[in-house]
């Protein structure tokens, strides 16, 4: 199935944020509901990579019963090829703390944080004055509000909502078991919001704008814009801002070499799609309208012919081995043992058959892993091995 | 970290097609038990908050892509699940081969090799084709062998956070922590220093709920064997009270059975010249500890003797002791000098049961047989040389004693009561019932009251329930009236009492003493769970609903014994008349009595 749909070019995210005094004052005037109405209808849907609606997350979070909540901006940029976050926070933070006050005012949180990648340091200095600019506002308009960051330390697994509460509360980074989810039982233990940086900067957008705004930019299922964190083999590098919906085709034929083999999308954690299938994939939330949609943080890397993926495949691995939280046994093991594998079946040391029992360990971990690190690390490992079977033997 | 709902909401649900109802918020495990469907866990345990980490107890719900982890997942109304679908089957033998391959799976040569929970599930998933790489020779695994009570193996863990856990949970200790991440991840100490040289308390907990061989008692059954056929030396052998309700469990018997006899006559077949009681020298403690109190109640409340240390703490917990050393060693003047009922025993052993039989000091090796660990690090102590030779050579677990027992082919099931070997062997219910937590209040109370009062312990046949329990922490007052005129400054005073067991619930006590929130006299500590019938030296499984049944046995015990008040032990008469002279004399400060060590909080 051909998607007939053209490269669209957004621009929101970074389109100036000096009316955010006005943006946060009017909002704040406006009734919860009303708010949560408006996001629902703009069918906003997380930016971090799992697109859960960001309206009934602030929905759900608000109908606890509860005096402390929190809202946490999710800073914790670690998926390999994104970059998109460090550039928000950089050029419109006033934008992301707008949007962490306005869900303050929905649920009813009055305290905010920002959990920053560990080698986000460099941004901590200029993102503190900001903050103070803009709680010294806040309590201008008797606007009772905090926001703190507080430094990550490094590990990929607190991206992990969970695992991130668990990092800010002192102890060792490690998913929790859900149910609860954190709309009950968040950090410290009280409902909160977590939403990814660019979600936050979106919500600036449809409350600036209203919803239709949003909604009419990108397909069903997968409304507005997005920003893409453009990486690999291509004379363009960078981060652009595009409508949700776009097909693959359309993409390599705007940003690719005119060499280009395949294109992760979604980083280690995503998908890899081979040349042949470039038509058929849309960029975009799973939907029930268009053939193979594929979900990302933002991360879209292009390899061309002269790139080995089974070295692609071996360095995802390498990283998801070192990464991996190491508490639950199909992602601490099904890691090692797939990069244990896939050198052995190249080295010969194993059968060529062995791909198959790592095909369908990947299935175990996808089934049976605690959070999303070890149910996504299948995705890479059988979108590479099954489209590339023959680079992963020679 | 979940909190169950106050609200007791039934749910419906089905499990493998039966249908069963249950509280909101049961989860999906304990709903399966209770339709008699079993789930297989690694991670879980009773005693445990719910890591849901090894996955093993994966079902599927219907409706979810996913499969759920049934020890971390509540039930929701009208829930299908199924336990044994074709992908729960393939998905769990594929989790127990994972463990398999970063296991040091050499059973044979393993100490927990026949009680091994992942052996078990080896076997009943029967993993024939393991095809995984074999992971063991690429990690750089150590085995820690330094401490006198536990054994460390990396290669055998499976990373399950038990362990950890049950440090965190019970005892506060938090020794063993969690550090690296990914392959690297691994259960260590304090920058990877050896468990000797950390803050341990050296309870055994920590095997107690280990699943694999990771975690192991250092054993000395050799050692043992070697003395017992050694033809110059005279073995004897002294049994804790907890032993004998938990010792069957290993050897055939149901959780709690009371085994005593049995257990006399087992130690005399595996050769032991004298077989001994702890229970005695538990009676001994009594007197030496209840003396111990009332001289610093005197002193404070006559003397008004401001260097006087209240509350008393006992002393008869070895981990305890290591504990308050390491975390409060400005406490450590509360505690009791008495030495534990094990060292007590042993420093006897070697002067006046040596007198005694007319034996030379040095000829005679001193077994003992504990529900405990810390009774190993205790007995290696180097002040517990007051006999001028190591007090206990050699302590063995619970667990250690049936292996020799089975080592020696003895049908435990089939023997013959006996009773223990005099001189040191008689015991009365007040000493049986150290082996439960608040045993040793409970016979202290009985003691020091009468020979105060010159009366019974006001409470119904002798048993002071106010201190039994599973309560964490448990407060009792007992009210002196009418004491004996040279007893006559107690009269009116109330004894403020407070029992606590595992650790965790100890630092509760100490911080409410430090802070001065509480004004007790007098504190018993245990630092296992339920005391030592919870011990880290019993047999495993331990859980909750096995504690309880060896504490009914404990308690049994004490009500069927003719003598239950320690002063009336006629071998504790005897020693005071033949040899110690009285409670706190020069020769009991001598044997009986010792000394603390502070030591480094990291």
């Amino acid at each position: 199935m051909t998607i007939s749909y053209q490269l669209k070019r957004a621009d929101f995210i970074f389109k100036n944020q000096n009316d955010w005094e006005d943006v946060l004052s009017k909002s704040i005037k406006r009734t919860p509901q009303d708010l949560i109405n408006e996001l629902i209808s703009s069918e906003l849907k997380g930016r971090g990579g799992a697109g859960f609606p960001t309206g009934l997350k602030w929905k759900l979070t608000s109908e606890i019963t509860d005096s402390i909540k929190y809202v946490i901006c999710n800073a914790d940029e670690g998926e390999p090829g994104t970059f998109k976050d460090r550039e928000i926070l950089s050029m419109v933070p006033f934008k992301v703390l707008t949007g962490m006050a306005v869900c303050g005012h929905v649920i009813g949180a009055k305290e905010g944080y920002i959990y920053l990648r560990g080698e986000y340091f460099f941004l901590f200095p200029e993102l503190n004055k900001v903050i103070r600019e803009f709680e010294y506002y806040c309590k201008e308009i008797n606007f009772d509000f905090t926001i703190r960051i507080f430094m990550g330390s490094g590990a990929y697994i607190c991206g992990e909502e969970t695992a991130l509460f668990e990092s800010m509360e002192g102890k060792r980074g490690e998913p929790r078991n859900k149910p609860p989810f954190p709309s009950n039982y968040g950090y410290m233990g009280k409902p909160t919001v977590i939403n990814n940086v660019e979600t936050l900067a979106h919500t600036y957008t449809i409350f600036k704008y209203g919803a239709k705004r949003f909604y009419d930019l990108g397909v069903q299922y997968s409304r507005g814009s997005k920003l893409f964190s453009v990486s690999g083999d291509t004379p363009k590098p960078g981060i652009y801002e595009l409508e949700l919906g776009m097909s693959l085709a359309d993409f390599v034929e705007e940003f690719g070499d005119g060499d280009t083999k395949a294109v992760q999308v979604g980083g280690a954690s995503g998908f890899l799609v081979p040349r042949k299938r470039f038509n058929e994939t849309a960029i975009g939330f799973q939907g029930k309208l268009v053939g193979i949609s594929l979900p990302t943080g933002g991360s879209m890397m292009l390899f061309n012919s002269s790139r080995s993926m089974f070295n692609v495949l071996d360095n995802y691995l390498e990283f998801f081995r070192e990464e991996s939280c190491g508490q639950c046994t199909p992602c601490r093991v099904g890691c090692q043992q797939l990069l244990k594998g896939i050198k052995a079946v190249k080295r010969g040391e194993k059968n060529t058959k062995y791909l198959d029992k790592l095909l369908r360990l990947t299935e175990t971990m996808k089934l049976t892993a605690k959070c999303g690190l070890g149910q996504s690390v299948a995705n890479s490992f059988s979108s590479i091995v099954e489209n590339f079977r023959e680079e992963m033997i020679y | 970290m979940k909190k169950r709902s106050a609200m007791t909401k039934k749910i419906k649900v089905s499990i493998n097609g039966i249908l069963v109802e249950v509280n909101e918020g049961t989860t999906i495990l304990d709903a399966a038990r209770s339709a008699g469907v079993i789930i297989p866990t690694l991670c879980y345990h009773k005693d445990l908050c719910i890591a849901g980490n090894c996955r093993v107890c994966v079902v599927e719900i219907a409706g979810q892509k996913r499969l759920a982890a049934a020890c971390a997942t509540p039930c929701e109304e009208e829930m299908e699940i199924f336990t044994n679908s074709l992908n729960v089957l393939h998905s769990r033998k594929e989790i127990i081969e994972l463990l398999l391959s970063e296991h040091n799976a050499d059973c044979t040569s393993c100490f927990k090799n026949g009680n091994c929970e992942l052996q078990k599930l080896a076997s009943d998933y029967k993993i024939l084709k393991q095809d995984f790489i074999r992971l063991v020779p690429f990690k750089k695994y150590s085995i820690d062998k330094y401490s006198p009570s536990i054994i460390k193996d990396d290669s055998k863990c499976i990373r399950c956070q038990r362990c950890v856990r049950t440090c965190s949970e019970l005892q506060g200790i938090n020794a063993l922590t969690v550090a690296y991440k990914g392959d690297q991840m691994k259960i260590t100490t304090f920058f990877e220093k050896p468990i000797n040289d950390v803050v341990c308390s050296t309870c055994g907990q920590c095997i107690n709920h280990c699943p694999t061989g990771a975690l192991v008692e250092r054993n000395y059954i050799e050692k043992v064997w070697d003395a017992i056929s050694d033809k110059t030396k005279h073995v004897v052998v002294q049994t804790a009270p907890a032993v004998r309700v938990g010792l069957g469990e290993e050897l055939g018997f149901g959780h709690g059975e009371r085994v005593t006899g049995k257990m006399v006559t087992a130690l005399k077949r595996l050769g032991f010249d004298a077989v001994m009681d702890t229970d005695f020298t538990a009676d001994l403690t009594i007197m030496e500890e209840g003396t111990e109190l009332l001289t610093r109640l005197k002193r404070a409340l006559v003397d008004h003797d401001p260097d006087v240390k209240l509350p008393m703490a006992t002393s008869c917990s070895p981990g305890w002791i290591k504990y308050m050393e390491h975390i409060f060693p400005e406490f450590l003047e509360h505690l009791s000098t008495c030495k534990s009922p094990q060292q007590m025993f042993g420093a006897l052993a070697k002067t006046y049961y040596a007198k005694a039989r007319n034996l030379a000091p040095e000829t005679i090796v001193s077994v003992s047989i504990m529900p405990c660990t810390a009774k190993k690090f205790e007995a290696s102590r180097p002040e517990m040389h007051s006999s001028g030779y190591r007090d206990v050579d050699f302590v063995l677990t619970t667990r250690e004693l049936a292996i020799m027992i089975k080592q020696a082919g003895i049908d435990f099931m089939k023997l013959e009561d006996s009773h223990f070997d005099r001189i040191m062997g008689e015991s009365t219910g007040a000493a049986v019932i150290f082996g439960a937590t608040g045993g040793v209040m409970e016979a202290a109370l009985r003691t020091v009251y009468e020979l105060v009062t010159g009366r019974d312990v006001p409470f119904n046949n002798l048993n002071i329930t106010p201190v039994r329990g599973i309560d964490g922490v448990r407060e009792a007052t007992v009210r002196i009236e009418n004491p004996l005129t040279e007893w006559a400054f107690l009269d009116g005073v109330e004894v403020k009492c407070a029992v606590a067991h595992g650790l965790v619930n100890a630092k509760k006590v100490m911080d409410s003493i430090k802070s001065g929130e509480s004004d007790y006299h007098f504190v018993e500590i245990m630092a296992c769970p339920g005391g030592c019938l919870g011990g880290g030296g019993q047999p495993i499984p331990t859980n909750p609903e096995i504690r309880r049944k060896r504490s009914e046995a404990i308690y049994a015990e004490d009500a069927g014994m003719p003598i239950r008040k320690s002063h009336e032990n006629p071998e504790i008469i005897k020693i005071y008349n033949d040899f110690l002279e009285n409670p706190l004399s020069e020769k009991s400060h001598h044997l009986l009595h010792t000394h603390y060590t502070p030591r480094e909080r990291f």
